[in-house]
């Protein structure tokens, strides 16, 4: 039976935190400590003296835990940068995830392996509910714009709703643009002319 | 055929020779489009450069020395020339400002900054610097040994990523901090902290950031690392004109996040001190061009190496001697020599040797450095012939 990892995962936002928890937890028994102030980072990690750090490789605090790669800090194990280990693949799939991790040097790959791929997965799927979420975005406020330029049309020649629409979807189809862009000229313009 | 060329940096006010080389047209003159990346932290501004995400990044002078040594990663770094020289600030809280009243903050003399900090300080002292390496580490240490004086047991430089240093000042894990511009400003805008001294103060011509790529990256597209050095350095001596620093200002203001007014006080050397508004004048606080500027020296290098070899336990002459080649004056005369750049007979100085400005022999016989002084008057003969 090989001992538990001690893992820390430094993540302010409390949701993403549970998300990447819930992924080692699938990933075996280990000992997962979220730390979300990144005041005294580097301290507080070297004082739990962990096995794995992981961190999103967008946060600033990576610089912090830099410094406990160093021999001369006071960690007892140096840690070593996830890209100091053999496996170059699996540190591009950390790097392209968006995950930084810190290992323990020493610490054989076949332990950090599965703990690594399903953070790597969690990454993965933060970024796309990211993504997701940014288009769910842009579509409504499409379908705002689209309805407003809609309402302009209408007005100005006092015709219907659906004809109003057909009219813009034409203009777009002879310009060979999107019906998005041709609603907020139509809109810039009405402002303008406001 | 424009070729698109992607570059990592952070942003910082010495961003500037990328920054202006994209905007002002200096890239476009070589027929390169630059693609600015921008990184969250120079960890991440490192793996990007070494797993090949960026072609060349703006880089803290150290980190290339750093992992020539061993030190941090296994990715191998050349410096093709240096973008900057000083431009940090060190600044204490407004508590421990408080405790320093008999002290001037006039920031023109290390030593008195000094004996004030370490007063003020008594048994703890807690300083900030952005990066394990880093000039701003390497002076503040190299600074507070100089004193003379026992230094306070509990005495910790620590990495504080710089957007959260106010925050970390204002919590008390930090009493003072060193950083580049306009980080010590914002600090000062935000009421966090006070300016003590800028880092031009400790050593008078210290290489900042340079122009770092994947080693060999140079040798093997010459015509293109060419490109980019030249278009950097045509950028580099467009803000070393005075008559430039205004639109510069409006031009970094746009990139950096900050008003223009305040990337201005790091350009002209006007620093704002503290929220009550005093203002302090420091010729040289941030140079860009003049002087060969741009050459990065053998001994620059060798002076890190050096630094760092001490503090991490390596052979000093080994380390230097490493930490030398990794600063490729070379591969800089090859492609700015033919560009009429001014170029220094030798690649490497004894540093701190210089008081005045001193003309030395050159290529094209009007190179004249400026004073190079440590406060200390220490000097540094690296022993490299040439």
């Amino acid at each position: 039976m090989t001992r538990r990892l001690s893992i820390i995962v430094v993540e302010k936002d409390r949701d993403r935190a549970v998300m990447i928890v819930d992924g080692l937890r699938e990933a075996g028994d280990h000992d997962v400590l979220v730390i979300a102030d990144e005041l005294g980072l580097a301290r507080r990690i070297s004082e739990r003296n962990p096995d794995l750090v992981l961190i999103d490789a967008g946060n600033p605090s990576r610089d912090a835990i830099e410094e406990l790669t160093l021999a001369s800090a006071p960690l007892q194990r140096p840690v070593a940068m996830f890209v100091d280990e053999s496996d170059g693949a699996l540190t591009q799939a950390a790097i392209e995830a968006g995950v930084s991790a810190y290992v323990v040097a020493g610490l054989s790959a076949n332990r950090i392996k599965p703990v690594l791929d399903a953070a790597i997965a969690r990454f993965h799927l933060m970024q796309k509910m990211r993504v997701e979420l940014a288009e769910t975005r842009r579509a409504l406020e499409e379908r705002k714009v689209i309805d407003r330029a809609k309402g302009i049309v209408m007005r100005a020649k006092g015709i219907g709703e659906d004809e109003a629409y057909a009219l813009m979807r034409k203009a777009a189809m002879d310009q060979g643009r999107k019906l998005a862009e041709v609603a907020q000229a139509l809109v810039t313009a009405a402002e303008l002319l406001k | 055929m424009t070729v698109t060329l992607r570059l990592g940096f952070l942003p910082l006010v010495d961003a500037a020779p990328l920054i202006v080389a994209e905007a002002m047209g200096f890239a476009e003159e070589e027929g390169l489009a630059l693609d600015l990346v921008a990184a969250p932290s120079w960890s991440a501004s490192r793996d990007l450069l070494s797993i090949g995400e960026v072609t060349a990044a703006q880089m803290l002078a150290p980190v290339p020395v750093a992992l020539a040594l061993g030190l941090g990663s296994p990715a191998r770094f050349e410096v093709l020339s240096v973008l900057n020289l000083n431009g940090n600030a060190i600044g204490v809280s407004t508590a421990l400002a408080a405790r320093m009243r008999d002290h001037d903050f006039a920031l023109s003399d290390a030593r008195d900054a000094g004996l004030a900090l370490l007063a003020a300080a008594g048994q703890r002292l807690r300083i900030g610097v952005p990066f394990a390496f880093s000039m701003h580490n390497e002076l503040v240490r190299y600074w507070l040994e100089g004193l003379g004086q026992t230094l306070p047991e509990s005495l910790e430089i620590v990495t504080v990523p710089p957007p959260l240093m106010p925050d970390a000042l204002a919590a008390g894990e930090v009493d003072a901090f060193c950083v580049g511009e306009p980080r010590g400003s914002v600090a000062v805008e935000r009421g966090a902290g006070v300016l003590l001294l800028p880092t031009s103060a400790i050593w008078a011509a210290a290489p900042e950031k340079v122009l770092a790529a994947r080693a060999g990256w140079a040798e093997q597209d010459p015509e293109l690392a060419g490109r980019l050095i030249r278009a950097l350095w045509r950028a580099g001596r467009w803000l070393g004109q005075g008559a430039n620093l205004t639109v510069a200002g409006e031009v970094l203001a746009a990139r950096l996040g900050v008003s223009a007014e305040v990337v201005e006080r790091s350009l002209t050397g006007r620093l704002v001190i503290a929220a009550d508004g005093a203002e302090r004048v420091v010729p040289g606080f941030l140079r860009f061009d003049g002087g060969a500027a741009g050459f990065p020296w053998r001994s620059q290098a060798a002076w890190i190496g050096a630094r760092l070899a001490r503090r991490h336990g390596l052979d000093a002459m080994q380390a230097q001697t490493v930490a030398a080649q990794v600063f490729r004056s070379d591969i800089y005369r090859l492609h700015l020599g033919p560009a009429g750049a001014d170029l220094p007979a030798a690649s490497a100085k004894v540093e701190g040797s210089l008081a005045e400005p001193t003309p030395v022999a050159s290529s094209r016989g009007r190179l004249i450095l400026p004073p190079d002084r440590f406060y200390d008057a220490q000097v540094f003969d690296p022993g490299l012939a040439g």
